[in-house]
């Protein structure tokens, strides 16, 4: 199918265009932007008119639940939101039950997700067996099945040795790793953010140093191991410091913050919304501003959903019982704006965190719009805002702590190798 | 974001009574005031009064306790409400049924209150909010959150020893970072207008930040009892030797146990307080806990007529 996209505002961060450009796809790819191929006679036509039009949403983190997880969500009910949010192509953690370590299962999840023909699927390795930081996995094989880089999402390991011999390993077929800085035993029953408020509620606490004693450790190991390390969910004003310092001193680094990070502190937990029950915990007012900072310097590369659907069972505990996470694919374009609205940062700038600089994270060809490209698009109308509603959203979970909120950028076309996967009415 | 306060309703009446944070001076004075109207029930022969006659209340204990599940039994029976005690941790449960669950069954039997106990910080907060309109919460202890009503006796039997608030220096002694009690506490106390509230411990059981709720933090019981009014000493569960918050419950008394030595410290005519069950030669000696300043049995005593307060004035005439 041959698609001609008019008029609209196109933003393509790689390239640095900011500017009114038609796209002109033809099957799966993008065939020109700007200026008509000779002789293209469209199937279709997209009016972009006061729409932007940018490349489609690299997300680092979603949770599909599959396998294992089903009740709390499909991967049909999740990639349906996924493309609803504008995203087309998303890592997901091997967090599973039973984890992605080993390589029918990331198959058989890599072809349950292309036969539904939406977003691209990327899962994570997982870097130890089980993910329980004892033996490595056959990264090698988990490769061929599809996983391009290994994760250990669960916090650190608590055995440094295991730690530094799967960077060694996965460095040697120059895989990257992905962790989450979280030291266990300082993280232990914690539940919150170590401050006022856990304080106030009585909620066990996470401290600040259960994520820097584990930045530190995976950096003075990454400096010893050649490999690419990528920090999952920065949460922090001196883990961040952190991560600019050895990024300053040439380290093979990137690292990523949640939507919600950005946005809320622990002070949102309010009267124990469970809905703000998230790993890492929501922090202070000023390592949630120090974050801001650290996207606009570049310290930090991208701005992921960390989507996690919980069902409503799940979530209706005490705080401390309540699964842990919020649903957020489809609010990762809105929450993004949002914060470039409140930070007045240039569109160009903010669009790069969910689409070119997420890609180069994740090391797949996506994320711009350059002829030849893949036909991945959202279109979106900036100026449209939406109430965050259980019935707006397409994930099966909805527990989000944004609940409520009106939340700028909606969604019009999403469109996954040239076919549009998702529209929505003005 | 902020909600408004879940304890109150839009005509800032209490509707439940889940923490001490957050509730004006003049609601906590008038529990206080009505208590005192219930002291003297308490002391007659017929200690029967028939305030909520044919209220439903049940006592939903999701944590073992004999002493506050009695004093809110006793309590509820003097008020001639109909009473039931249902002990979680060995029904429903661990039969798999939902927190909520349970409760939307109980409310179903039309039930006019809960009391209830739970393991769990915020578990009072997350009933209130489920529960429809009318029915009345009580926190009877959440977690390491709060136990408003035990907090409330205590300032009950301050007034009684010291009449005022507003010229004591107080003392919480004990392991504050998991006691929902001090937490209370506290608040309870700088609501009213203590002037000087300090907190005694060693690092391992103080909560982070925890002078940002208006406290004064110490190490050492001499300067930390130095010319105090009121002492509340905090029960120390036997667990904490169990991890890496403290050595030995001997090394404990030898620091922070409290023994008439370290009692001197404090003005002659100070008070000293316990929310029980004490832990006798760990956090307190007996000769203190039994000796002319000890005000730990009034307490109990004045439990009964706080708990009434509370009932009366959630669900209650007006009295």
């Amino acid at each position: 199918m041959k698609i001609h996209i008019k008029n609209g505002r196109l933003i393509d961060p790689k390239t640095g265009t900011d500017a009114t450009r038609d796209v002109f796809v033809a099957d799966d790819k993008i065939l020109t932007v700007g200026q008509a191929p000779a002789a293209f006679e469209p199937d279709h036509i997209i009016d972009a008119s006061n729409l932007i039009v940018c490349p489609g949403l690299v997300d680092t983190s979603v949770r599909l639940r599959e396998p294992g997880l089903e009740y709390k969500a499909t991967l049909e009910s999740e990639m349906n939101a996924a493309v609803a949010g504008g995203v087309t192509s998303f890592a997901c953690p091997p967090d599973t039950d039973p984890p992605l370590d080993e390589p029918g299962l990331v198959e058989m999840l890599k072809h349950r997700a292309r036969s539904l023909n939406q977003a691209h699927v990327y899962p994570v390795g997982a870097l130890t067996l089980g993910l329980r930081g004892e033996r490595l996995t056959e990264m090698a094989e988990l490769h061929d099945a599809g996983c391009i880089v290994f994760g250990q999402p669960d916090g650190m390991m608590t055995n440094l040795r295991v730690l530094m011999q799967a960077m060694q390993y996965a460095s040697t077929f120059g895989f990257s790793v992905w962790l989450n800085p979280q030291e266990k035993n300082l993280a232990y029953d914690g539940v919150a953010h170590d401050g006022e408020v856990a304080t106030r509620l009585g909620l066990p606490a996470i401290p600040v140093c259960a994520e820097t004693v584990a930045i530190s450790n995976i950096i003075l190991l990454a400096k010893v191991v050649d490999v690419h390390i990528h920090l999952c969910r920065i949460s922090s004003a001196e883990g961040l410091a952190m991560v600019r310092t050895a990024k300053q001193q040439g380290v093979s680094i990137t690292c990523d913050v949640s939507a919600n990070h950005l946005h809320l502190s622990d002070m949102d937990i309010d009267y124990f919304d469970a809905n703000c029950h998230v790993i890492p915990p929501l922090r202070s007012i000023s390592d949630r501003d120090a974050l801001r900072l650290g996207l606009q310097d570049g310290t930090i590369d991208a701005i992921c959903s960390d989507h996690a659907p919980v069902d409503e069972d799940a979530k209706m505990l005490p705080f401390g019982q309540a699964e842990i996470g919020a649903t957020g694919v489809e609010l990762l374009l809105s929450l993004t704006l949002k914060y470039g609205l409140e930070r007045k940062r240039p569109l160009i700038e903010v669009l790069a965190a969910i689409t070119t600089k997420p890609a180069t994270v994740l090391g797949i060809n996506a994320g711009h719009l350059s002829p030849g490209a893949a036909a991945d698009l959202c279109i979106f109308d900036p100026e449209s805002y939406w109430k965050v509603t259980v019935s707006a959203l397409r994930s099966q979970g909805k527990n989000t702590p944004f609940l409520g909120m009106e939340v700028p950028g909606k969604v019009r076309y999403t469109l996954v190798n040239g076919n549009i996967v998702y529209q929505s009415q003005p | 974001m902020i909600n408004r306060n879940p304890q109150l309703d839009s005509h800032r009446k209490l509707q439940h009574l889940l923490t001490t944070e957050g509730l004006p001076a003049a609601i906590l004075l008038q529990i206080l005031d009505t208590a005192e109207t219930f002291v003297g029930v308490t002391e007659r022969d017929v200690k029967k009064v028939p305030l909520l006659r044919g209220k439903s209340i049940f006592n939903l204990f999701f944590e073992p306790s004999t002493r506050t599940r009695t004093t809110f039994e006793i309590a509820a029976k003097r008020l001639s409400a109909d009473v039931f005690n249902l002990n979680i941790a060995v029904s429903a449960q661990t039969k798999g049924e939902t927190l909520l669950d349970t409760v939307d069954n109980l409310a179903a039997m039309d039930a006019d209150m809960f009391v209830v106990r739970h393991a769990q910080s915020g578990a009072a907060h997350l009933i209130a909010k489920h529960v429809r309109p009318g029915i009345h919460v009580i926190n009877a202890g959440d977690g390491r959150h709060a136990h408003p009503t035990q907090a409330l006796l205590d300032m009950f039997t301050i007034r009684r020893f010291k009449r005022e608030f507003h010229n004591l220096r107080v003392a919480i002694v004990g392991d504050i970072l998991h006691s929902r009690v001090a937490r209370s506490q506290i608040h309870a106390l700088t609501t009213l207008g203590v002037p000087e509230v300090r907190v005694v411990a060693p690092k391992t059981l103080l909560p982070s930040r925890v002078e940002r709720l208006g406290v004064h933090v110490f190490h050492d019981m001499k300067s930390g009892l130095k010319d105090i009014d009121v002492l509340m000493m905090l029960r120390l569960q036997k667990e904490r030797m169990q991890g890496a918050y403290l050595p030995s419950s001997e090394e404990y008394f030898k620091n922070y146990g409290l023994t008439p030595e370290k009692l001197s410290m404090a003005k002659p005519d100070a008070i000293v307080m316990h929310p029980g069950p004490m832990n006798r030669g760990v956090e307190i000696d007996s000769a203190v806990a039994d000796g002319n300043q000890s005000v730990i049995l009034p307490q109990v005593t004045f439990g009964i007529a706080i708990r009434m307060a509370v009932m009366s004035i959630l669900a209650g005439q007006p009295v």
